[in-house]
């Protein structure tokens, strides 16, 4: 597999939200708005690179039957690292997605490539693996929070172009579900092939 | 392949990784703890003056008690002369604590409000930082005019759909109000 097909596989291919639904935790509670999504999926690729690169630096040292543990150990510590710079650095972004981000430990996505490719791949490779995946989450959340962000306030990454209150309903749960169902479909039929 | 599990190498290795998680972590609270200290004090003093009149300076933080509980409030002051107060003033909303900052005049007039911390639901309650009709209501009340929603016998609209989130909110602000009534008592 060339160097570039691992980065973009992520987009489409082996996209995690829409072909391989994972992390949909903070996929359905952090999308509602455009911003959001994009500043959540930055935030979880910058964890999975990391992580990736570190856990198959480390995997051939680790026994199996602790592997799990030894990879959760690394994957909150850079977890706590981003925490605490974003505290530092971006506060209004922290706020704003607050609990989600040490909740980044636990998104399957994370885990899931450490345990799918980082621990029988090369450092270079879990990298671009990395960039990839997240990317693909980035994109996915930014799309979803776009759409919702539109239907649900009628703006666009904060920049609001139509008045008046929009449909509500976009903005919380049901609208979270509605809109990735649909999204889903659309992704399935169109660029999967 | 991987290093054989025995108990020697799985302590060795899970002990080894936490050391140098731990170190990491470590430099990491260290590098940022000025950082942090330094973005929150900024978060704290633009709250703060957004909620005062202009001029005068700002004093260290102050403690007073009101009904049970300890509020944090910082002076506004022209000479010797108190301004206006600042005071920090928290309640359960609908998700959870809903934090404010009310600037409060001597006389206890509320001059303006801001949040400084929320976990309404987004699209209804947290339009409480944002909705200037609800927000605007506020200013102007508190000697004769009690802070209470039209649904409780007061002057303030609530916001659609958002009743308890409009009711935690008048309610910080109106206990805000009482705390520095109860600070004039005082002197």
């Amino acid at each position: 597999m060339s160097k570039w097909s691992l980065v973009t596989k992520g987009f489409v291919k082996d996209n995690p939200t829409f072909v391989l639904v994972l992390g949909m935790c903070p996929t359905l509670a952090t999308t509602t708005s455009a911003i959001n999504g994009l500043e959540m999926g930055l935030a979880t690729l910058f964890v999975l690179v990391l992580s990736n690169m570190a856990i198959s630096a480390l995997a051939p040292l680790v026994p199996d039957k602790v592997h799990i543990p030894v990879y959760i150990v690394v994957i909150a510590t850079f977890v706590t690292v981003l925490q605490l710079l974003m505290q530092a650095y971006m506060p209004a972004a922290y706020a704003t997605l607050g609990l989600f981000i040490p909740l980044i430990v636990v998104n399957c996505i994370v885990l899931g490539r450490a345990e799918a490719f980082a621990n029988k791949n090369t450092v270079i490779d879990s990298a671009l693996d990395g960039i990839g995946v997240g990317l693909g989450f980035t994109l996915s959340l930014t799309v979803i929070g776009l759409v919702r962000e539109i239907l649900g306030s009628g703006s666009a990454f904060g920049f609001k172009f139509i008045p008046g209150d929009g449909i509500l309903a976009f903005v919380m749960a049901p609208g979270a579900f509605l809109v990735l169902g649909y999204l889903m479909v659309l992704f399935n039929k169109y660029l999967k092939k | 392949m991987a290093t054989q599990s025995t108990l020697k190498n799985m302590l060795l290795c899970l002990t080894l990784v936490c050391l140098v998680c731990a170190a990491i972590l470590g430099g990491a609270y260290a590098m940022t703890y000025n950082p942090i200290k330094q973005a929150n004090e900024n978060i704290l003093k633009a709250s703060i003056g957004a909620v005062l009149p202009e001029g005068g300076t700002i004093s260290d933080q102050k403690t007073a008690s009101y009904g049970g509980r300890t509020y944090t409030y910082y002076e506004q002051l022209s000479g010797d002369a108190v301004q206006a107060y600042a005071v920090k003033s928290a309640t359960t909303g609908f998700g959870g604590t809903l934090e404010l900052m009310v600037g409060v005049l001597p006389d206890g007039t509320v001059n303006s409000t801001r949040v400084l911390s929320h976990s309404e639901t987004p699209g209804l309650g947290a339009k409480c930082q944002t909705d200037a009709r609800f927000i605007d209501q506020f200013k102007g009340l508190g000697p004769d005019k009690s802070v209470k929603l039209r649904a409780d016998g007061g002057d303030v609209d609530a916001i659609t759909a958002s009743t308890i989130t409009s009711r935690a909110y008048t309610l910080a602000v109106s206990n805000a109000v009482e705390v520095v009534k109860s600070l004039k008592k005082e002197n």
